[in-house]
């Protein structure tokens, strides 16, 4: 009776688009198989299978092992690691990709939020670390993180995105690596710090002034220019990542957070912030971020991450076992707020569905979608395509390489441009189930 | 402050940070610092030339720290190698790469201070003013960007004509 209510609901459930899209309420309480058949990430099986009779594992019948002070995932997780790419340290940059493959929800862990160091790790004793305001103000001013802790605070979840994340995407011909390779150098955590325009405040900027040179610690003492209305808008010195202190490879003990803002301008380690009059165009935006456009000309003082979207799951390297019941699942975000819309395809957007948007939908954030498909055993190509409050929509990539450009050969993994890019991915099934990157 | 007051303004910020114009109000801990104080960090260089520091330097001193401190990475020549080319390079940049100092880089100021702030990689802040003007000066003419026998210091950095100066267009102009 149960089996056969179950069974009718799944089957009753309504195709929205093209290849087996289903209808968002499908996710939404449709019959507990349904539900539980997605969550374990195999097909749904409505054959009725014989279950094994059960039994008692080992675990179930001896004490378990003494807690940890501070514990780390099971043993079983072992593979749930970032993708590190220079594991000797040599003298150039290091990156640290998340697994957006292996992860669900919204937040990432603190073990797998991305990381790129221009001249590795530094240790920072806490208690010698200082924080200086100086420049066009009235009171030059230092801090320690001691007399930071009794500011007031806020926490905000939201994003850090580098601003060459993506950009493999660049390569005329699709580079086949998932989307750890492809998406990893962004991540989502709760932030928790002081708001930088409290200490401006303290320190009494000159109204002339209109930028902020920020500094960190690091070996490189890595510098960018940051406009002084993001600075009174909303950024942080944030201090907390999801709960604890910030992880060394985000900035211990403090970063700079600029909500929305290109990753390389989130100065780790922070120490100093000149209050000026003009930028300073350091390497960082002068060279290595400026966006090189096809006619000659670059982009400067970029900024904005722009509204992106990925499917996390099915994606390159995985396979799916069986036909049935799958759930495409993935990552929104947008720099200038919150997202609005995410449209999914299976047909290489020829149709297009609606996307369900979990709650929390947060500004600046990680938005989590999800949508159901049944998978009939064909060929299908995967796309997500994200809209942002402010109406910006994702380019496919043929709009977004019209007027960005492309590389005139592909470039290795390692190679790519550290350039924004934005577009849609795609991610073609094959008949045996297998997942890769294309262009569609 | 008292707690009442502390937590009246955490309350606003609560409220503000939403609308995007928090201002909040701290416990004013920070401590005066004097310029003599700063002195040892206060290294950012402005394109106009601000905040150089006194010294200078030709292409020749520079060749000599250049071979001794920076050719392991980044080539005898400057052409690079675990580090990147200094020297030379494609006409243009593209997506395929090549950007360099003399197509790409817009102000001359930007290697004093990205030198000064990071290099040697191995030992930044290892070098003096004087050694890095030299090296500024050294790359500079080896790029062409300047004659061999010119002088490198705070007065005739700034003017130097980058080739690639006027190709750049700010990508979010109401953002500053």
């Amino acid at each position: 009776m149960i089996q056969s209510r179950h069974r009718k609901g799944a089957h009753s459930v309504e195709h929205v688009a093209g290849n087996g899209l289903l209808h968002r309420r499908a996710l939404l309480g449709r019959g507990v198989m349904l539900a539980g058949a997605m969550g374990a990430g195999t097909a749904g099986s409505l054959t009725g299978a014989a279950a094994e009779a059960l039994v008692d594992k080992p675990w179930s019948n001896e004490v378990g092992d003494v807690i940890a002070a501070y514990q780390t995932p099971s043993k079983f997780e072992k593979d749930v690691v970032r993708t590190v790419d220079n594991p000797k340290n040599e003298p150039r940059n290091s990156r640290a990709r998340t697994p957006h493959h292996l992860l669900k929800g919204i937040v990432t862990p603190n073990g797998l939020h991305f990381t790129i160091c221009h001249g590795g790790v530094p240790e920072i004793d806490p208690a010698q670390h200082k924080l200086v305001i100086h420049g066009m103000v009235e009171r030059p001013l230092v801090f320690d993180l001691e007399s930071l802790e009794r500011y007031p605070m806020v926490s905000r979840i939201g994003f850090v995105e580098c601003g060459g994340n993506s950009a493999p995407l660049f390569s005329n011909e699709p580079i086949q690596a998932n989307v750890q390779a492809l998406h990893g150098l962004a991540s989502c955590a709760e932030w928790t710090g002081v708001l930088l325009s409290t200490l401006l405040d303290e320190a009494g900027v000159d109204p002339k002034a209109k930028w902020l040179i920020a500094e960190g610690a690091d070996s490189p003492r890595l510098s960018r220019s940051v406009p002084l209305a993001k600075a009174m808008d909303d950024a942080m010195v944030a201090m907390y990542q999801n709960g604890e202190r910030i992880q060394p490879g985000q900035g211990y003990p403090m970063r700079l957070w600029l909500p929305g803002y290109e990753g390389n301008m989130n100065v780790k380690y922070l120490r100093r912030v000149q209050v000026t009059d003009q930028p300073a165009l350091t390497m960082y935006e002068a060279r290595t971020y400026a966006q090189i456009l096809p006619d000659g000309k670059a982009y400067r003082f970029y900024f904005l991450q722009e509204v992106k979207s990925f499917i996390s799951s099915p994606s390159h390297g995985l396979k799916l076992k069986e036909p049935g019941i799958y759930e495409i699942t993935g990552v929104a975000y947008a720099g200038t707020g919150r997202i609005a819309k995410v449209m999914v395809s299976a047909d290489g957007g020829k149709s297009w569905a609606d996307a369900a948007l979990q709650e929390p939908r947060l500004p600046k954030a990680f938005t989590r979608f999800r949508m159901p498909w049944r998978w009939d055993g064909g060929p299908a190509i995967l796309q997500s395509r994200a809209w942002d409050e402010a109406g910006n929509m994702q380019p496919t990539r043929e709009q977004f390489v019209a007027q960005r450009g492309q590389t005139t050969r592909p470039p290795s993994v390692l190679g790519f441009p550290s350039q924004h890019f934005n577009s849609i991915t795609s991610w073609a099934v094959d008949a045996k189930g297998e997942v890769r990157h294309v262009y569609a | 402050m008292s707690m009442r007051k502390y937590a009246i303004a955490a309350g606003c910020v609560a409220v503000a940070v939403g609308a995007g114009a928090a201002r909040a109000e701290g416990p004013n801990l920070g401590k005066p610092i004097t310029p003599a104080e700063l002195a040892p960090w206060d290294i950012n260089v402005f394109p106009d030339g601000t905040n150089l520091p006194p010294g200078s330097g030709k292409a020749a001193e520079g060749a000599k720290v250049y071979a001794e401190k920076c050719a392991t990475c980044h080539g005898d020549k400057g052409q690079g190698g675990v580090a990147g080319l200094l020297i030379g390079g494609p006409p243009r940049a593209t997506l395929d790469g090549g950007k360099t100092i003399a197509n790409f880089w817009p102000a001359a100021t930007t290697l004093f201070d990205f030198i000064r702030r990071a290099m040697p990689y191995t030992a930044p802040r290892s070098l003096t003013d004087q050694e890095v003007y030299a090296l500024t000066a050294y790359l500079l003419a080896a790029n062409k960007l300047i004659g061999e026998n010119d002088e490198i210091n705070a007065k005739t950095l700034p003017q130097v004509k980058m080739p690639n100066r006027d190709n750049f267009i700010v990508r979010f102009p109401d953002r500053i």
